[in-house]
């Protein structure tokens, strides 16, 4: 308690040296990334219950309809290597669902405004901090299901059907994470949003082409199926793994016409882009 | 000291006719109703007031977390509504309740903080070296802090508060529930801000702490700033001494007022209020020293007994009831029901 104190205690009168926006930028939203891989690793629940589940369909799902009658399924592929592609999907989708939880937790309990009382550069990192994390999350996450469906037979993308697949999942992720984000801010509070990923998960699944073709179901079903985001990740996932890769390819036969790979991704990225500017004016005003 | 921007030149901490609504039509709380504050440059500048009388909402519009509805905020020379960022480089802010994130070290928070403050990487990891041994915190800082105690979580984030090295530090109640060791070396640790140039502003409940600490003091009641200036001069100002009578240990309200008509009638009394916080013991105002020998045998003719009679000067106190009209804590018990922690915890989400 001697010797330190005059200069540690006395204010910071020095101009400290000028530094590009761009650096502090980054150093704001990495130490917010740090913190959360932190949190992660320490309490690595998320990560395995993220993995888990997903396997746990694949496994429980795969056998159920292990014996669905042949020409259920396009090209005579098995009922596994069908509801692989829908599985990996439903996995990036639901930890991006997730992304809205720490904020809503750090909103709720304070420590948000221990971030915004603080000179960020751009109060964006915060938000974008989430992003990385969860897509990071994501893709981990993803690609252990993969491996684990190709240990059990399920099939391996080739070289370009990979990037197919990573971008499709990197796009989808984005767009569900603004999502996500804009609830915890729009919510009150943890409740409310654990409520509505609760609600909005396994509906979206099952109104999917993540577990039947869009053939097998009842028209206004398939309606449902060909204009959910989730059947538009999941049919050019589907066509990688086939191996049928290429962008032009139709890949969802819709009642309402054929959609090619190209477009599927498409339709991701508008809704990824649409979603961000969509909750923008909210993020603003609640970290303005 | 010449490198700091505003020193000597007017208040570094400026707040004139704040006003501050929360909530819609009728159920609108007014929390400020036309707050002015002027802290000088490197004092130690005590916010006094009951719970509820618009300290927090203060402090939060101080560090940007709040705008008011109306009225100028200037800290360090600068407009805090046009330029929140460059006050928050040079205020540090000690809330009252300590969010941490269980899951991290003191240290790691500490890393966090400084990141967010852009300190480059060595200045940042010598700060928080020598700020673990000023707070003595070395035996626990790498321990998560979710397994902290009430005094290891205020004394780091008086250490976050430090961090960047301030112009302006402001702490809200930073020693309420405290242990005796954890408050000593908070105040310490003020006292050398304060000596070495920080200008530190701090609310409080307690009248000793305020009255131990700081150089000048503000009384909030309603919203409003109803007193101001240094303790001595407005203890100075208020003249005569200080009588608190108890007839009994604990009296009742009757009792209480008929011995206050009694000694009322005494020549010398100026002033005699009713303390029910204290069992109803009345505290009066004299002219003079002889006046407490005539209370005495004014109240054995009424043959009234006497539990106790004590004079003093003038207390930090005796400065509250003047301008309020009631104790500090006769008003804490009076707002201690009636205010609701979930709107207020609403209020403070983003």
């Amino acid at each position: 308690m001697t010797s330190a104190v005059p200069s540690l205690l006395s204010p910071d009168g020095s101009q400290s040296p000028p530094r590009s926006a761009a650096a502090d930028l980054a150093q704001e939203t990495l130490a917010l990334c740090r913190r959360l891989f932190l949190q992660l690793l320490r309490r690595p629940s998320t990560l395995v219950a993220g993995v888990l589940q997903p396997l746990i369909w694949l496994v429980l799902f795969g056998a159920l309809f292990a014996n669905a009658p042949a020409g259920l399924l396009p090209d005579g592929l098995s009922y596994g290597r069908f509801l692989g592609a829908g599985v990996i999907v439903f996995t990036a989708f639901s930890a991006a669902l997730n992304a809205g939880l720490p904020v809503m937790f750090d909103r709720e309990f304070g420590f948000l405004n221990r971030l915004l009382v603080a000179p960020l550069r751009s109060r964006s990192s915060i938000v974008l901090a989430s992003v990385l994390y969860i897509t990071a999350l994501s893709l981990v996450q993803s690609l252990a299901i993969m491996a684990t469906a190709a240990a059990l037979g399920y099939g391996w993308p080739g070289g370009g059907g990979l990037l197919l697949v990573l971008v499709t999942l990197l796009l989808l992720v984005f767009a569900v994470t603004g999502l996500s984000l804009g609830l915890a801010f729009a919510l009150p509070g943890h409740i409310e949003l654990i409520a509505v990923i609760f609600v909005a998960n396994l509906p979206l699944l099952f109104a999917s082409t993540a577990l039947a073709p869009l053939t097998f179901m009842p028209p206004w079903l398939g309606w449902l199926a060909a204009l959910n985001p989730l059947t538009f990740a999941i049919e050019p996932i589907r066509a990688a793994y086939a191996g049928q890769f290429s962008l032009s390819a139709v890949v969802l036969q819709a009642p309402y016409g054929d959609v090619t790979a190209s477009g599927c991704l498409g339709v991701l990225a508008v809704l990824a882009v649409g979603l961000f500017l969509l909750i923008r004016p909210l993020l603003d005003r609640k970290l303005s | 000291m010449s490198a700091v921007q505003g020193a000597g030149a007017g208040p570094v901490i400026e707040l004139q006719d704040i006003r501050k609504r929360y909530g819609k039509g009728d159920r609108a709380v007014e929390a400020l109703r036309g707050l002015d504050l002027a802290v000088p440059q490197g004092c130690l500048y005590g916010l006094l007031g009951p719970n509820g009388a618009g300290k927090t909402t203060t402090l939060r519009i101080l560090a940007t977390l709040l705008a008011p509805c109306s009225g100028v905020v200037r800290v360090a020379g600068l407009d805090a509504l046009a330029d929140p960022r460059g006050v928050r480089e040079r205020l540090g802010y000690v809330a009252q309740e300590v969010a941490l994130d269980k899951i991290l070290s003191g240290r790691e928070l500490l890393a966090l903080q400084g990141d967010l403050y852009h300190l480059p990487r060595q200045q940042r990891d010598g700060r928080i070296a020598e700020l673990i041994s000023l707070l003595g915190m070395e035996g626990w800082i790498d321990r998560r802090c979710g397994t902290y105690s009430g005094g290891m979580r205020r004394r780091l984030d008086l250490a976050s508060g430090l961090l960047h090295r301030p112009q302006v530090l402001v702490l809200d109640e930073p020693t309420v529930g405290l242990d005796i060791e954890s408050r000593a070396a908070i105040w310490q640790v003020l006292r050398q801000l304060r000596d070495q140039g920080t200008t530190v502003l701090l609310s409080s409940h307690y009248l000793e702490e305020v009255d131990a600490l700081a150089d000048h003091l503000a009384i909030i009641e309603d919203g409003r700033v109803i007193a101001a200036g240094r303790p001595q001069e407005l203890k100075a100002a208020l003249g005569g001494d200080r009588v608190t009578l108890r007839v009994r240990e604990f009296s009742d309200e009757p009792e209480a007022l008929r011995v206050q008509q009694l000694v009322q009638a005494c020549p010398g009394v100026r002033q005699v209020v009713v303390n029910r916080a204290q069992g109803y013991s009345l505290n009066l105002v004299v002219e003079h020293d002889g006046v407490v020998e005539q209370l005495r045998r004014q109240l054995s003719e009424a043959s009234l007994p006497v539990f106790a009679l004590a004079q003093s000067r003038p207390s930090l106190d005796d400065v509250y009831l003047q301008a309020t009209g009631r104790t500090l804590m006769d008003a804490e018990l009076a707002v201690a029901g009636s205010r609701d922690a979930k709107a207020e915890r609403k209020q403070a989400m983003r």
